[in-house]
């Protein structure tokens, strides 16, 4: 579990990098953090890792207080840097053995785990060359099984499918769901909306240094974008006319062959819209949600973060 | 103790094998080695045959102890480089941040860094050391010894530790490659001067001589393991991307701290001068032991040896007497030829010197040229003793006027300068090494403008104007 409050970061005696950022993620879950380059990202997940010292607020990570235990913090969290950060005069395997050590395993399970995750990430072939051969796909991923290589319960992962092809991103992308399954407690910080749209439970917008949305997909969608959109389309132009709506419901937008309605409780309203075109013997082809992506969530929170207009 | 050993071994084998594989690393050191001995040994050939010819016997005695300390040095300020690079060159690298994330305590990680880049120059520096004093054991001339061999090869190992401690200290500070690589000269350019004046030393010919520098080093590289480990942190590793010199904050540091919570000049008199000196207790206590206990030593030390070195007799003494007498006897017009401003500058310029040579040295520098300022006193009070005078007078009419100001003044700034020193070397969790200097000096500025500047004013007006008549009245033969 990953809780922290308020928690803030100031250099140079006058620059907050992060202030006040309040988060809670549970065992099965995965956050997004979201936001541009230097938005404080990096700083929160170095907070969180113990690497540097909140200038207030407090963080726990896996029960442990990262200010109070920080050794202990950090042996319980597997972390993925931006950079791979790998020594590329090792072999994959070795560097793997390696950090197997400096997390404490023993031989026997430094063996298997370093096993078990060139095999899963296919570097078995490759793990006796030196990781400096390796291409930027291989490098992310052997970075990923060492942050793997200890089973730890929270795993922090910056950029985690950044420069790999789409094959090995995909695996990635399963080996984090896997691990969601298995109750680990996760942080993304990605720029990749589509990646963090498809894994994460719960994604947070950030901007220099605050947080300014956090919450489910959904709940980011409506806040942002407002009520749920639906779209009927008709096989041949229709006239809706005065079109007798119930309450809750909105006509956004009309065309020859379509109607879009602002809905506010789709399961309730939704059938009466239904009943209200098919009693106009609407050519009703299709009726469903207009999709909205998180790409737009977060294009529109940034444009009014800097105060600029949105262009949808 | 034995999980810590196995944690400073991993990351220094780790660092070890990555050396290794690294040509650029291992070819030049190779040259190094197999090649400088080949080239030192021509040279000990040419330097023998020429003094054979031309005579200079004190050289040639001392010449190879003094060879080997300088191809020990070679791959010493070689492998340099590598020290440099250990905490920077991962962080450049990008490959710090996965072992900082990782459980590995501080100073495992801190002494693993720098076990390995200790142990790497000294293997290559004994090895060529090695390959020479083989080769030159084929040579008709006088080996040194095997205590000379083994207090040399103990000073090399004294430099490596100093050397690299400040390369390690240096690549946690710097946040590029470049500026730890500038930085450098700030390691090389000292030890080199070190170097000179340990060949002094060997060609003095005194092997016991070489322990004081083996004991300096040995010294100095402890404090600086100290000062690294003390100032070790994970967050300035990875907090600070660019060398910014923010003069503004700075000022700004420094003021707050010089000034701290005074409003007036008087309240910083009343309320902020008594809490330096606070903080001063423990150095003060140090400083006066040490400087009564130099006095005492060096007058002690001049009544019993002196007389055995010069042959002296009541004659001599006589002479002395005389000598004293005559350049003396102008000393009620001492104001005219060194005017009181010119003294002060004199004596405040040593309080500022002292500071310089305490930072380079931890305070160690400072208080050596404290001490031998105070024993200088109990030296003049002893050759008093010697010729006759008496050497309570003279310090009660010749030293204690202007001294109960000069030397409060010159124990405050010699404390104060301790200080500052010990303050480095100590942990403190939340400030950078640089913030602490910054305002360690700053808190030496308030003893120098608040108490040393004053009272140097006033040693400087009595020892001039009334010292010299106080003398006249106690020894009115003068």
């Amino acid at each position: 579990m990953i809780e922290c409050e308020d928690l803030s970061k100031k250099y140079n005696g006058d620059f907050w990098a992060v202030e006040g950022v309040s988060l809670t993620v549970r065992p099965g879950q995965i956050l997004a953090l979201l936001g541009q380059n230097g938005a404080g990202k990096t700083t929160t997940v170095r907070m969180l890792t113990a690497l540097l010292n909140p200038t207030r607020g407090w963080a726990r990570v896996s029960g442990y207080d990262v200010m109070k235990n920080p050794h202990e913090t950090r042996a319980n969290v597997g972390v993925l840097t931006e950079q791979h950060g790998l020594y590329v005069r090792m072999t994959g395997e070795e560097y793997l053995d390696f950090f197997g050590k400096v997390y404490g395993l023993d031989p026997g399970k430094r063996r298997k785990r370093t096993q078990y995750l060139l095999e899963y990430f296919g570097l078995a072939e490759a793990a006796r060359r030196r990781s400096g051969e390796y291409s930027k796909g291989m490098k992310q991923k052997l970075a990923l099984a060492r942050a793997l290589i200890h089973d730890p319960s929270v795993l922090l992962l910056d950029e985690p499918t950044s420069a790999m092809d789409p094959e090995s991103a995909q695996l990635v992308r399963s080996e984090i769901a896997r691990l969601r399954s298995s109750q680990r407690t996760i942080i993304i910080c990605t720029h990749n909306l589509a990646e963090a749209e498809a894994l994460a439970d719960t994604i947070a917008i950030i901007y220099r240094g605050r947080i300014l949305l956090n919450g489910s997909l959904e709940e980011l969608k409506r806040r942002v974008l407002g009520p749920v959109e639906y779209e009927a389309k008709f096989s041949e132009p229709f006239d809706a006319g005065e079109l007798d709506l119930p309450e809750g419901v909105e006509l956004a937008y009309r065309s020859g062959t379509s109607l879009r309605f602002r809905v506010e409780a789709p399961q309730v309203v939704n059938p009466k819209i239904v009943r209200a075109l098919t009693s106009r013997n609407a050519p009703l082809v299709s009726f469903q949600e207009v999709s909205r992506k998180l790409e737009q969530v977060y294009l529109k929170t940034m444009a009014e973060a800097q105060g600029v207009a949105y262009a949808s | 103790m034995r999980r810590n050993w196995d944690a400073i071994w991993l990351v220094a084998r780790r660092e070890f094998t990555d050396q290794f594989r690294d040509w650029r690393i291992v070819v030049p050191m190779a040259l190094l080695v197999s090649v400088f001995p080949f080239i030192a040994d021509d040279t000990t050939r040419q330097a023998v045959n020429f003094m054979n010819r031309f005579g200079g016997d004190l050289i040639l005695d001392n010449l190879i102890p003094f060879a080997i300390l300088v191809i020990g040095f070679f791959p010493l300020s070689f492998t340099l480089v590598v020290a440099l690079e250990a905490f920077v060159g991962e962080k450049e690298r990008g490959t710090i941040e996965p072992l900082l994330s990782s459980p590995l305590e501080d100073k495992q990680l801190y002494l693993g860094k720098l076990l390995v880049g200790i142990a790497t120059p000294l293997v290559f520096s004994y090895l060529s050391m090695g390959i020479y004093l083989i080769l030159v054991s084929r040579r008709d001339v006088q080996f040194p010894s095997l205590y000379m061999l083994a207090l040399i090869f103990l000073l090399t190992f004294a430099h490596a530790v100093l050397m690299v401690s400040s390369a390690i200290v240096i690549s946690v500070q710097a946040t590029t490659i470049r500026s730890a690589n500038l930085m450098a000269s700030f390691v090389v350019v000292p030890v080199a001067f070190l170097l000179q004046g340990e060949t002094i030393l060997i060609f003095w010919g005194n092997e016991d001589v070489l322990w004081f520098a083996i004991v300096a080093v040995t010294l100095l590289s402890g404090l600086l393991v100290r000062l690294g480990l003390a100032h070790f942190k994970r967050e300035y590793l990875l907090g600070r991307e660019i060398d910014n010199l923010n003069i503004r904050n700075v000022y700004r540091v420094f003021r707050d701290r010089f000034v701290g919570g005074a409003k007036s000049f008087a309240d910083w008199y009343r309320v902020e001068i008594p809490i330096t000196l606070r903080q001063l207790k423990q150095p003060l206590a140090i400083v006066i032991v040490l400087g009564v206990a130099a006095i005492f030593a060096a007058y002690a030390w001049v009544v019993v040896n002196v007389p055995a070195y010069i042959e002296f007799s009541p004659e001599r003494a006589e002479d002395f007497k005389s000598f004293v007498e005559n350049n003396l006897v102008n000393l009620d017009q001492l104001g005219s030829q060194l005017p009181a401003p010119l003294l002060f500058f004199y004596n405040a310029r040593t309080t500022v010197v002292f500071l310089l040579l305490g930072l380079i040295s931890f305070g160690t520098l400072g208080l050596t040229l404290y001490l031998f300022n105070f024993a200088l006193v109990g030296g003049v009070l002893g050759a008093a003793q010697l010729i006759g005078f008496s050497p309570i007078l003279t310090f009660l009419v010749g030293v204690l006027p202007h001294g109960l100001f000069e030397l409060t003044a010159v124990v405050l700034a010699t404390a104060s300068m301790l200080r500052v020193g010990a303050v480095l070397v100590s942990p403190n969790t939340d400030k950078s090494i640089g913030e602490t200097l910054l305002l360690s000096i700053a808190d030496w500025f308030r003893v120098f403008i608040g108490l040393v500047v004053p009272l140097l004013v006033v040693a400087a007006v009595i020892e001039i104007y009334l010292t010299p008549v106080l003398i006249k009245m106690a020894f009115p033969f003068l």
